[in-house]
């Protein structure tokens, strides 16, 4: 159980600047994801919290002691890497029984040979080989023991890791995208595990995925991190509903949330492809990007927005039409929840979104304020006549 | 190949013909296969087994080089070979050098690639300096180490002077010629041996180590017990198997320093072959010799391939 603090993280590997300045306080039991995308500096942050990497400048804070310069074990966190990183030459037993032994037997009880000689080795190997067939039992792996990694399929493999994470009882858990080299399937239901796995133990879990899907359907907590910086942190649906910024709503949800080019006029009101919503905005006028999410866009031949339809997706329970728009360099993407009711391919479709499913941002990608504008108000002349 | 893509298309539009066809096409194609291995084989035949075959066959006779018959004297080789001193000597002094020369280039060798691997620079640098013996000619090599190792003016016995200590006569005095030609064998062997561990710990990935160090083996001896030695189980393993078959062949070291003397005190296997076959002109001798030389050589492979398949791990 552990809380762990991150302050004004840098990281830098020669010149290329991989950590600009991370802050972020991870809660004792939390689940927290660190998301982005590849090359972002989510796994290099996971290493330095875990010891592995010494950061530029900054400071690591586990329980309220300053982690630098204590080695790794001496951190007692549990690592679970992509590649399993299970020691081939031993059996599973004895990889999940490792960090015990490390632990638990002095350096001449751990000798080959002699050390079996050596006073208490005997028992505290019992003890050891209790825990080891415990944590095998809770993951449903004790028919495993006896075999090599090598023999093992990725799942099995992943459990073994899991279970050579867990073993020692460790602090906090971190998991550097471990599910990424399973086929899809698998990957959904260790998504589960691992979350039953949380709910099971409580510990502090920090979860480096480039899988947004990952991010949002395990954890308590998701930190969106593009380019070194922390961009956002918060739950599942204050990310999704709530981006802050242009690169987080973008890279959160799938399909991609659609970015219309806008405009924002003197008056306040949003314009979209020449239309003009019904939303106003404090900020001031010039170029913004309205971005709608796939299941607000609504094809009506009333919509506001017009196109013709370029792709279909039918997922059985779902559609996707795939819409080009005049102005838009990608098709508007819109969710379609009965299949049995697609346009056809080439067929020109009306679409729009309500007010209140916009997301604005500014030139800079940064989150402006919008707001339902109240009903136009007909101009009197026109009252008159 | 279209005319082949045409008969196959024929052949299939075609009912009826497919068996014959193929059973047809079948025989042709297998005798083909066999003219085409033909010239490897007969090449394997004449350049690798068929000397084999010859010496062993050398060695039930009393041929001598250049004499005009001989005949068959069946174990007598063998008999004289097992009764004579010189042979009981050459075959101990073979296996202490082989005793001696193994353990010292495979540790050494690992330990130069561990230390070349774990520093930052001037890597190819120390690289290529270790290599140097294993290019250099072994005999001109030699010629060096006969002046360093010189009882007046050597640099070994100079150094030792300057140090206080007594120098020796090392490659004239019988209890230390055969050990001075262990350590030149290492000398001579580190190099090679220290390029095949470095290819090895480079295969090693980098994710066991950040394991180790998560998993609490926090010294450089646990990681290596726990990671580097056990994966580097396959590459040790063929190593120590060349390590030795070179170490039996030892030959150019001695013929150019020692002469297998002083009496006899560094007299080796392929040199006592050497002399009987082409000093004493005694062919059918020295290749019974050169059979035991072959057993060993051929146990010591046998060894590695019974245990290589237990050694190597698949990730």
């Amino acid at each position: 159980m552990a809380e762990i603090e991150i302050r004004a993280l840098h990281k830098a590997f020669d010149s290329a600047v991989v950590l600009k300045g991370v802050d972020l306080t991870i809660e004792d039991g939390e689940f927290i994801s660190l998301v982005g995308p590849s090359g972002c500096g989510k796994s290099t942050l996971l290493r330095i919290i875990a010891g592995l990497e010494p950061q530029s400048s900054g400071e690591i804070w586990i329980d309220g002691v300053s982690a630098d310069g204590v080695r790794p074990s001496a951190r007692n966190l549990a690592m679970v890497f992509q590649s399993y990183a299970l020691y081939p030459h031993l059996s599973v037993f004895d990889n999940i029984a490792v960090p015990l032994r490390m632990k638990r037997l002095s350096a001449l009880q751990r000798a080959p040979l002699v050390g079996r000689l050596m006073p208490g080795c005997h028992r505290t190997e019992r003890v050891i080989r209790e825990d080891v067939e415990r944590v095998a039992a809770q993951l449903e792996i004790s028919p495993l023991l006896k075999r090599k990694p090598g023999q093992l399929s990725g799942g099995q493999r992943q459990r073994v890791a899991v279970g050579r994470a867990i073993v020692r009882q460790p602090r906090a858990f971190l998991f550097d995208e471990p599910l990424s080299n399973l086929d899809a399937k698998l990957r959904v239901h260790m998504r589960a595990e691992i979350a039953q796995l949380h709910r099971q133990l409580k510990t502090t879990f920090i979860y480096v995925t480039h899988d947004q899907a990952e991010a949002m359907t395990m954890s308590g907590r998701i930190a969106v991190m593009i380019g070194g910086e922390l961009i956002q942190v918060g739950a599942p649906a204050a990310i999704y509903e709530d981006p802050h910024d242009i690169r987080v709503a973008e890279f959160v949800g799938t399909p991609k949330i659609n970015a219309f080019p806008g405009r924002v006029r003197s008056d306040g009101r949003i314009e979209v492809l020449g239309q003009v919503l019904h939303a106003i905005t404090p900020a001031p006028a010039g170029e913004c990007r309205v971005c709608v999410r796939p299941e607000r866009i609504e094809l009506d031949t009333s919509g506001i927005l017009s196109g013709t339809v370029v792709h279909l997706e039918n997922l059985g329970s779902e559609a996707f039409v795939h819409i080009g728009s005049d102005g838009m360099n990608a098709p508007v993407v819109a969710r379609v929840n009965d299949p049995n009711q697609l346009p056809a391919i080439g067929a020109s479709v009306g679409y729009g979104f309500a007010p209140e499913a916009v997301r604005a941002f500014d030139a800079g990608g940064k989150r402006i304020a919008t707001s339902i504008a109240a009903r136009v108000e007909r101009p009197r002349e026109m009252a008159v006549v | 190949m279209s005319d082949a893509v045409a008969t196959l298309r024929r052949v299939a539009t075609t009912p009826g013909v497919h068996a014959s066809v193929f059973a047809g096409a079948f025989t042709a194609g297998r005798s083909a296969a066999y003219a085409l291995a033909a010239p490897a084989f007969v090449l394997m035949l004449m350049m690798l087994i068929g000397p084999l075959a010859g010496v062993i066959a050398l060695s039930f006779t009393d041929y001598q080089l250049g004499a005009p018959s001989f005949s068959w004297i069946g174990l007598s080789n063998y008999h004289e070979m097992f009764a004579d001193r010189v042979f009981w000597i050459s075959l101990k002094n073979t296996l202490t050098y082989v005793a001696i020369v193994v353990p010292g280039a495979v540790a050494l060798g690992l330990g130069v690639a561990l230390l070349i691997q774990s520093g930052a620079g001037l890597r190819s640098w120390y690289r290529t300096t270790y290599f140097l013996p294993v290019m250099a000619t072994l005999i001109a090599m030699a010629i060096v180490w006969e002046f360093m190792l010189h009882p007046q003016f050597g640099l070994v016995n100079g150094l030792l002077r300057a140090a206080g200590l007594q120098g020796h006569s090392w490659l004239q005095d019988r209890g230390t010629a055969l050990y001075s030609l262990c350590v030149i064998g290492i000398w001579q062997a580190v190099g090679f041996n220290m390029v095949l561990f470095l290819a090895g710990l480079v295969s090693i990935p980098k994710h066991l180590y950040d394991a180790a160090e998560i998993d609490g083996a926090e010294s450089a001896w646990s990681r290596f017990r726990l990671v580097t030695w056990p994966m580097l189980g396959p590459v040790t393993l063929f190593v120590v198997a060349i390590s030795a078959i070179r170490s039996f062949q030892v030959f150019d070291t001695v013929q150019v320093l020692t002469k297998g003397g002083p009496s006899k005190s560094s007299e080796v296997l392929i040199y006592t072959m050497y002399t009987e076959g082409f000093e004493f002109f005694r062919s059918g001798y020295g290749a019974a010799v050169t059979v035991v030389f072959l057993a060993f050589v051929l146990l010591l492979t046998l060894l590695k391939s019974a245990l290589g398949n237990r050694e190597v791990h698949y990730a």
